[in-house]
């Protein structure tokens, strides 16, 4: 008995600190959000759940702004989706058939780092490169449109409500596609050799090599790559503030850039805090799946 | 493999996966050719000519002029991430080595709310905080950004180094242990120094994204002069006309620290990375 309790004296001590500024500084916070949310005036309620979700102005509305068959069609929430349906598929795939190939590759640890690259930097300065390479004056792909003779691509995609969304969407597999490449080439590199080559001396193609051998091998990584995404996708904030603010016309908005119009242009804490937890309970969701695996490894 | 070369599967392989690599770097090229010359000529012939003049005046005017301040705003980024990477390290890797070593009461459950932790969004923290700053006096003070990113850091650090820790053979402290060692002593002198890989790899991911950071600093600091860098970089794109030729040299600077960090410390940042995803140190 006395050693038992000795043992967890000895455990609490080691985790006093860390207990202590979780307590306080991520805990706590997280717990009065939840409080903030519920709070209306009639007391303890979904109201400004109701409120949110209902909310008709372009620039905060989460599922369909007021102006039906308007420029921006939809609200925060489906920008996020489609973002996901868009971006989660096409950064895992490419991402998994990049690593693959570069089994072959000459200098492939270059080719890893200048792919990674744009993982390290500050978001905010990937959503400003975005903004850049589709800007109509300085950016390349306005002006390859412009060359090809479309000129309704050949402008500032983020000023315009048609590709706002379509631009940062893509610029992010840009940015987050060396993640996909990370986890994925570490993977491939623990499938043995021995069983491509002999997959190859069958007289496998490639592709089949690919689709029989590497593909399910490496699956759960493939899965760590797909919530990790689908995560990064939901909490979407900085690029969005840097290349579009939401915009125009509410064309571009997301869930985090929508609580931050409710914190800090309208001051209205109960809907901000309210947006914040429909966020989280989505990221929660998803994440279940790893903090399962987590809890069994 | 035999004679590699001449498979057709290689040559389109090399040529796809190159290409990839190209497009990738591209973004990073523009950027630079259009911050070293004067935006009038990028204007006018477009960054990928490198004809024309070449300048560091876009650097000097967003470091120096006032009104953009990106001197102010890295010594400030450099303020807040060195103590809010140091900081979360000791104190996750305390402990992850509580997770890893003793079984104790609401170990489970404590786990699980790293885990959960880990997943939430900056958003469900700040309305409580900005809240809880002000009547500490931290609002708008680099102090309360460090104890925030502090406290946030604990989280997926700990997990990463009880991953770590759980794998390390415990003999050496189990024989450091009959000799009469304190568990504070195995932990610092025994436990701690075996660990530096993974602490450095901890280290890189966190300070990369304490520097990245945006969305805390643009909530809790609102005063030009405690800004850091992401918020002054910003806020080079003005209201309409945006001058690409600032803009893009304030861009550069900000990503300078981390990718010298990556350069420096390739092999770690990769493990950290491939270990805050995976669990696997």
């Amino acid at each position: 008995m006395k050693s038992r309790l000795r043992e967890n004296l000895r455990a609490y001590g080691f985790l006093a600190p860390a207990l202590l500024l979780l307590g306080v500084f991520v805990v706590y916070p997280i717990v009065g959000t939840i409080i903030i949310s519920l709070e209306t005036q009639s007391g303890l309620g979904l109201g400004n759940y109701l409120e949110v979700l209902s909310e008709k102005s372009p620039s905060k509305a989460l599922v369909i702004p007021g102006n039906l068959g308007g420029p921006p069609p939809w609200g925060a929430l489906v920008h996020n989706m489609v973002w996901i349906l868009v971006h989660v598929p096409l950064t895992t795939f490419l991402g998994l058939m990049l690593a693959y190939m570069l089994i072959h590759v000459y200098g492939r640890s270059l080719v890893k780092s200048i792919v990674f690259l744009s993982m390290i930097i500050p978001m905010v300065v990937g959503g400003l490169i975005i903004r850049f390479i589709f800007d109509s004056q300085v950016g390349v792909i306005p002006r390859i449109f412009d060359t090809l003779g479309v000129e309704s691509l050949a402008r500032t995609w983020t000023a315009y409500p048609e590709t706002s969304l379509a631009s940062l969407i893509l610029g992010s597999v840009w940015l987050w596609l060396g993640f996909s490449l990370t986890i994925h080439s570490a993977a491939v590199d623990s499938v043995p050799r021995s069983l491509i080559e002999a997959a190859r001396i069958d007289g496998a193609s490639e592709w089949q090599i690919f689709r029989r051998v590497i593909a399910p091998a490496v699956w759960p990584a493939t899965l760590t790559v797909m919530v990790m995404t689908l995560l990064w996708d939901l909490k979407i904030f900085d690029i969005v503030y840097a290349a579009t603010q939401g915009g125009p016309g509410g064309s571009s908005t997301v869930l985090a850039y929508v609580m931050w119009l409710y914190f800090a242009r309208a001051l209205d804490y109960g809907r901000a805090a309210a947006t914040a937890v429909i966020l989280t309970i989505l990221t929660l969701a998803a994440a279940s799946y790893m903090i399962r695996r987590s809890l069994r490894g | 493999m035999p004679r590699p070369k001449l498979r057709p599967a290689v040559v389109v392989s090399n040529l796809l996966a190159w290409s990839v690599a190209a497009v990738w770097l591209l973004p990073f090229i523009g950027l630079f050719m259009t911050s070293t010359r004067p935006f009038e000529e990028v204007v006018i012939r477009g960054w990928w000519s490198p004809w024309g003049n070449y300048t560091i005046r876009n650097y000097i005017e967003v470091l120096a002029n006032p009104q953009y301040d990106l001197a102010g705003g890295f010594r400030n980024s450099l303020i807040v991430a060195i103590p809010s990477t140091l900081a979360p390290l000791l104190v996750a890797a305390m402990a992850a080595y509580a997770f890893a070593r003793f079984s104790f009461v609401m170990r489970n459950l404590l786990f699980v709310l790293i885990l959960v932790v880990m997943a939430i969004p900056q958003q469900t923290m700040v309305i409580p905080l900005f809240f809880l700053l002000k009547d500490l006096g931290l609002l708008d003070k680099l102090l309360g950004v460090i104890l925030i990113h502090s406290s946030w850091g604990i989280a997926w650090i700990a997990f990463f180094m009880r991953n770590y820790f759980t794998m390390l053979p415990s003999e050496v402290e189990e024989a450091a242990r009959v000799d009469g060692a304190s568990y504070p002593t195995i932990f610092l002198r025994i436990v701690l120094p075996m660990s530096i890989p993974a602490l450095a790899a901890a280290a890189a991911i966190q300070f990369t994204w304490v520097w990245a950071d945006f969305f805390f600093a643009l909530i809790f600091l609102y005063s030009p002069e405690n800004m850091v860098i992401t918020q002054k970089v910003v806020a080079i794109k003005g209201q309409y006309q945006i001058d690409w030729g600032l803009l893009s040299a304030g861009s550069i600077l900000a990503m300078i620290p981390p990718i010298l960090l990556y350069a420096a410390l390739q092999k770690y940042y990769l493990r950290g990375m491939v270990g805050w995803a995976t669990g696997k140190g």
